[in-house]
Parts: structure tokens; sequence; C-alpha cells
């Protein structure tokens, strides 16, 4: 019997005259196994996919959280003791690093996502349609999302010095004077936003792109031959027509944002430089891991960070289903 | 037929296939003992570029593979705490920074006890370590580790920007910032002074300044003392010089690698750093000063001249190895007479008397440096940070009032609540 049995197969055999009622011979352990595996097809082929899902996803989540209920230190496998919800309470009570960590994930991603899309759907009708050399021009916004997010953080970092940087050489050229960009305290997170903008405004551009290429024209041409100017279409054609792809484009880029580290570390390194400037939550999590050992402490930040990731996309896929219909 | 068997056997080795993975991450320290190699974690460094290069002389006298990974600092210290917390016997060497990962290392249990060994050895010579390294890489009156690169703090000068000046090269702490103010004010685009601005990276190069204003981290019964006044007088001291006579529009990130790059671009007169990193001063292909840099040892505080001498890297053997018989014989090989005194040569300073007393030690050293190197060998404290498990915490800790001075915030006021925090820490530490 072929493993490749329809239902239809199995139906048509149960159901066969005389089922059940001729003495069956005993069936041979191969032919029991093939008929269990038969019956549980879809489990069987979806097992492997499923036991990778377990090892690699969701036991390191449950590891996490059990730790994140101990006092786990210095080394994980060091004894420690269970200590409930009292991680929570401390890193929810702290005010120095927790509370500014948030605010500052939020901003950094709200920002750099509001700027990304607006960018991203303006390039994006610049390349709507055809155009000469258009393709030299989409390898080169292709070009920043293809580089190595820390080698990006390296180079910036040169560019932005703020004694041998080419920036303020050049705005010393116009008359500007120096800036502190990276280095000071209150010009550094936008400074990561801005790279984080240069680098990731590409990504939502192609989204976008496909999403226009796909639209169909005749909506369009019937407002133009209505008079529509090129704002009305786009405010009340095209748009609302891309709104799902765009609402793909800030889920992809949001999660993604939220979770930056790379860029950050390699600007600012550990602890999100002398006066935690740029210390998102990724980074404040992997401080306390990896510079203080409170793997504890560290869990709980984690578990509160997912949490907060999982809430921001539940919002968007709600907003997204109600926009489809 | 066939066809059964294989849905049977791919479930199977699907289901296998994902368990071996768990377990096939590494050979095990059996197969390393009966292939005879040696794996072995260094760091980025120059020590490490001469080792690298005579390796193929020990595996021709041991008979011994080596397996070599080699990585940055940030990275290094990462791994470390990922495969030595998994307790993974991948690692049979490993080059480690005594005073920042080692007493947490030793409390883990991630470093195997060499006493018996260091000392089994007459030829290779146990007691021709200086006492200041050795006393580092030791920790319960166990010794875990073997110290290869020793460190000073020396001043680092611009010989032809002190001329122009016309100041002679400071004795005192008073003369430095003199100096300093003086180059500051008369070569235009050129600050007086650079040093370490990061909040972390700092502390290591302030510490000799702390010890010159005759303070230190702890006091004699392991409290606090970052809020005595000698510590504030040094805080305000560091911090001041930086912001006075520092670059323009100063980052407080700094590390060694910025800092250097600003004194070899030749836009500062006084840099104070590690003498282990004079290479990069002094070598034409990474600095524009070359030529003109000179070196004396640091200038003397209220309490004198007191920089750090300590070891800034050792090799340890991973207590989790299967292959520490090996291990020691690779380090007994890195540290021996002969390659500390080759390393040494390359710019390296060892923790060798032996190799400090032999002239072809120095031979390769600007003479300045050599002499700088010998007279803070003399008086120089054994810590350049705060001797703690959680280093990387309590460096943060006590940073906060270089950087706050830096940024011209209230200096001693910093200072209390750095000694109010890093009090509370310590005794968290206690429990």
């Amino acid at each position: 019997m072929s493993v490749l049995n329809t239902s239809r197969g199995e139906t048509a055999r149960d159901t066969a005259p005389g089922a059940g009622r001729s003495p069956a011979r005993t069936p041979g352990p191969r032919e029991n196994f093939s008929a269990w595996a038969n019956r549980h097809r879809k489990w069987l082929f979806a097992a492997p996919a499923m036991i990778f899902v377990g090892v690699l996803i969701v036991f390191p989540l449950a590891w996490t959280l059990y730790l994140s209920l101990t006092d786990s230190q210095g080394s994980v496998r060091a004894a420690s003791q269970f200590v409930g919800l009292e991680n929570y309470l401390t890193v929810l009570s702290d005010v120095e690093r927790f509370w500014p960590a948030v605010g500052r994930t939020l901003s950094f991603t709200g920002v750099a996502l509001a700027c990304e899309v607006v960018l991203g759907m303006g390039i994006a009708l610049l390349l709507w349609r055809p155009f000469r050399g258009e393709k030299w021009v989409r390898v080169a916004i292709l070009l920043p999302l293809v580089a190595t997010p820390v080698a990006v953080g390296m180079m910036w970092r040169l560019i932005f010095d703020p004694n041998i940087g080419f920036v303020n050489q050049l705005l010393g050229m116009i008359g500007i004077p120096p800036q502190p960009w990276l280095s000071g305290q209150d010009t550094a997170l936008g400074t990561t936003i801005f790279m984080d903008i240069w680098q990731w405004t590409p990504m939502v551009v192609l989204i976008l792109l496909a999403g226009l290429t796909s639209l169909s024209e005749e909506p369009d041409e019937a407002a133009r031959m209505d008079g529509a100017n090129a704002f009305q279409r786009f405010f009340f054609i095209t748009l609302p027509l891309m709104m799902p792809t765009v609402i793909v484009a800030v889920l992809l880029r949001g999660i993604d944002a939220l979770k930056t580290f790379d860029i950050l570390y390699a600007t600012k390194g550990k602890g999100g430089g002398s006066f935690h400037e740029v210390e998102t939550l990724n980074v404040y999590a992997y401080g306390l891991s990896f510079d203080y050992n409170q793997y504890g402490l560290s869990s709980a930040v984690l578990i509160l960070f997912f949490m907060i990731i999982i809430g921001t996309m539940w919002l968007l896929t709600m907003r997204k289903k109600a926009v489809s219909k | 037929m066939k066809r059964r068997s294989i849905v049977k056997y791919a479930a199977v080795a699907a289901a296998l296939s994902l368990g071996l993975t768990a377990c096939g991450g590494g050979s095990g320290s059996g197969d390393a003992k009966a292939a005879g190699t040696v794996r072995v974690t260094l760091a980025n460094h120059v020590w490490t570029e001469g080792i690298k290069a005579a390796i193929p002389e020990f595996e021709k006298a041991s008979g011994l593979k080596v397996e070599l990974t080699q990585l940055g600092e940030d990275q290094l210290s990462d791994q470390y705490n990922v495969k030595l917390n998994a307790g993974s016997d991948e690692i049979d060497v490993m080059m480690y920074r005594p005073l920042q990962e080692g007493k947490a290392f030793a409390k883990n249990g991630y470093l195997a006890d060499l006493t018996s060994k260091v000392s089994s050895d007459a030829t290779w010579d146990w007691k021709d370590y200086q006492e200041g390294p050795v006393k580092a890489t030791t920790v319960d009156g166990k010794v875990v580790g073997v110290p290869i690169i020793t460190e000073r703090e020396v001043l680092y000068y611009r010989k032809d920007l002190l001329q122009a000046a016309g100041v002679a090269v400071p004795k005192t702490m008073d003369e430095l910032q003199a100096a300093a103010k003086k180059v500051s004010e008369t070569t235009p685009d050129t600050a007086g002074f650079v040093a370490r601005t990061g909040k972390s990276a700092a502390v290591t190069q302030f510490s000799s300044f702390l010890y010159s204003f005759g303070g230190d981290f702890t006091d004699a019964s392991g409290k606090s003392a970052v809020g005595s006044d000698a510590a504030k007088k040094a805080y305000s001291f560091y911090g001041g010089l930086i912001k006075n006579y520092g670059p323009k529009n100063v980052s407080t990130d700094m590390s060694w690698p910025e800092a250097m790059a600003i004194f070899t671009q030749g836009k500062a007169a006084f840099y104070t750093e590690a003498d282990s990193l004079y290479k990069n001063a002094t070598d034409p292909a990474k600095s524009k000063v070359a030529d003109k840099v000179g070196f004396a040892a640091l200038p003397a505080g209220p309490a004198g001249s007191k920089p750090y001498n300590i070891p800034s890297w050792g090799l340890a053997v991973n207590q989790a190895s299967g292959n520490q018989d090996n291990a020691w014989k690779f380090i007994q090989w890195a540290t021996s007479k002969e390659r500390t005194l080759e390393a040494q040569k390359a710019g390296v300073p060892g923790p060798r008397a032996s190799v400090w007393a032999d002239p072809a030690g120095t031979s390769t050293y600007p003479k300045d440096l050599a002499e700088a190197i010998a007279a803070s060998a003399k008086v120089g404290v054994g810590h350049d940070r705060p001797e703690v498990v959680t280093v990387g915490k309590a460096r943060e800790i006590v940073g906060a009032p270089i950087v706050a001075t830096i940024t011209g915030a209230d200096s001693s006021a910093a200072a209390d609540t750095a000694h109010d925090a890093f009090q509370k820490f310590l005794d968290s530490e206690k429990k």
C-alpha cells in the first residue's frame, strides 16, 4: 500500500462491502506502522519542523522564563534560588535604567519607522514609472541594505567623529561650527536613528514598490478622466489600495527596529555610551548578561521586552485585518 | 514496501538529526587527547601575532597539533561567557584578563588549578615571574593563570610641541597641568592633553592618577574610598585636564583606539596610556608623529608617582577541558624564557624578571621608554581597577565621576554619588 494513499482511498476501503466481517489476516508490524503513519500523515510530515521550533524557539523561551524567576548570576550553572517575581519588581521599579531604556526603544522605533515609511513611499513612487537608467538607481538605492550593520556602524562612527570626522570638516567649510553627533548626550540617539533610516529605508522601498507594481491601473485612470490631480489620486486611490502593503512593511520593519542592537553596539559600545544615551532594552539586557552576569535580571528584562514586541505585533495585525476588510 | 520504509526512516532520521546536532556541537575531549591536539583561544594582540608565527616550532617539537581561535577583546569575553557557562570542553588554553575576569572565572570554577604544574619545572622557573603579576593570577592561594603581558601607565608626549612652547618634560602633576595649558594656548588646533574618556574604559588609566593623589578605589577595610578627598582631587584633576585642555568637542566614549588616534594624528601634546601600546605611536605606518614621540614616567602627584604595574593578559587552562596536560605543555612553551624575550623584543613588555635584566630584553625599546618602564616597575601598584568579581559593573560606577567632570558637571557631587553606589555594590558582592 502506498504512503501516498489519498484519504479518498481510505474511505473507499473503509466502506468497502464486507469490511470488518471477513476474518482479517493479522497485519505485520510494518503494515501496522504504515497504517499508523497514514492516519497521522499531517503530523508526521510536520514533525521535523515542529521539533525544530520546539528545540530552537520554545525551549529557549521557556528557559529564559525560568531564569527570570531565579536569582541566577555569575554563572548559569551556579546554584540559584527561586525568587518568584522579585526580578520583575526590581526591573519595573528601576527608573534609572529600565524605564529610560523602554522610552528610548519606543522613540527609536517610532521615529525611525515613521521616517522610513514616508521616505520609502516617496522613493517607491519615484521608481514606480519606468525611466532611463532606473536599473542603476535601483542598485544604488539597495546598496545600504547589503552592508553589514556592524560595518555600517563603524563607518558612520568615523564619518561623525567630532574631531577628525568628515561631516564636521564639511560643515566647517560652509561655516557651521562642529557638532558632537554620536558623542553628544542629546544628539547620540538622533544620530543612530539617522543611521537606521539610511540603512533600512531601501527595504521599505522594496516592499512598497512590489505593492505598487501589483496595483491595477483602472481606478487611477478613471480618476484621471474625472480630472483628479496627482495629490488627490495618491491620497484617495493609491494610498488606500496600498494600505495592506504599508502595514506589512511597518510590521516587518517595526519588529526589526524594536530589536535593533548591532548599530547601537558598534557605535556606542556596552551600556549605550557613558551616559547610556542609546541604551535600548536590547542593549540593556545584553549588558546585564554579558557585563554584569546577572542572568536572572537580564531574563526578566528580555521577557518584558518579548511582551512589548508581541503586543505591538498584535496591535498592527489587528489594524491590518481592519484595513483588509 | 520501499516507500513505507522511507517514511519511517525519514521520520526517525529527522528526529535523530535534531537530537544529534544538539549533542554534536563539540568533539569530545577524548578525541582531542587521542588526536594530540590542543585548542587555544587568544585575543588580538601583538603578543598573539608572535606566538602564531612560532606555533609550527611547537607542533614539531611536541608532536601536538594546535587549533587556534583568535578574537577581539570584547568578543573574547562574550565567547568565554557563553562557552564556559555551558561547561564546554572545546577550549583547552584561554588567554584572559586576570584583573577583569580572573576573580569571576575562578569563583565560577572555570579555571583549572595550576599550582602543582607551575612549580614542577625548574628550568621554566616560576620564581622568575614578578611578584605583582603573580599576585594577580593567584586566587585564594591557588595559581590559576600564567601572566604573559604586563603594563604600566606612562606619559606619551610630543617632543616638537614641547620645544616650540618652551616647556620641559613634566615631572609633577602640577607641571603637567601647566605644560598642557601652555601648549593648548600657543598651538592652535592642538589639545594640550588627551586620554581615555569612556566611563568604563577610562577607569584603568585614571587609577594611576588616583594612586598618585594618595587615593584608591577601596580602603584597607575593603570599604569604598572613591568619595575620599584624595579621590575627589584626582577626579577633578584628570577630568579637568581633558575638559580644559583636551580636544574640542571631546567624545565621552573614548577607549584607547580613539584617544591614541587623536595623539597619532598629531592633535595632542600629552597622552597617558599603557606602555604596551607604544608601537601604535612610534610605528610610521600607524602614526603621523612617529619620529616626534617621547616617553616619561607618570608625573608625581602629592603621593608621588604611582602608576599601576599590572599583568593585562594571562594564559589559563579551562577546568572543563579533558586535555589539561597538553594545554599545560602549550602554556609552558608559550611562556618560556626564550619566547618571552622574543615577544618583548617585538614590543610586548613581559612579566619575567630575568628578561628585564637582560639588555637584549629592552634593546628594541626607545631609550626613554625603557627608563620609564624600569622606574614604574619599582613603584607600581598591582591593580588598575577595583578588585571585585563583577568588574564591569564596578568600573561603570567608579568611572561615572570622570565623565561627569569632563562634561562640566559637579565633580565632587558625582564622586559622592559614586561613593554611595560603590559601597552598595561592595555590600551586594559580600552577600
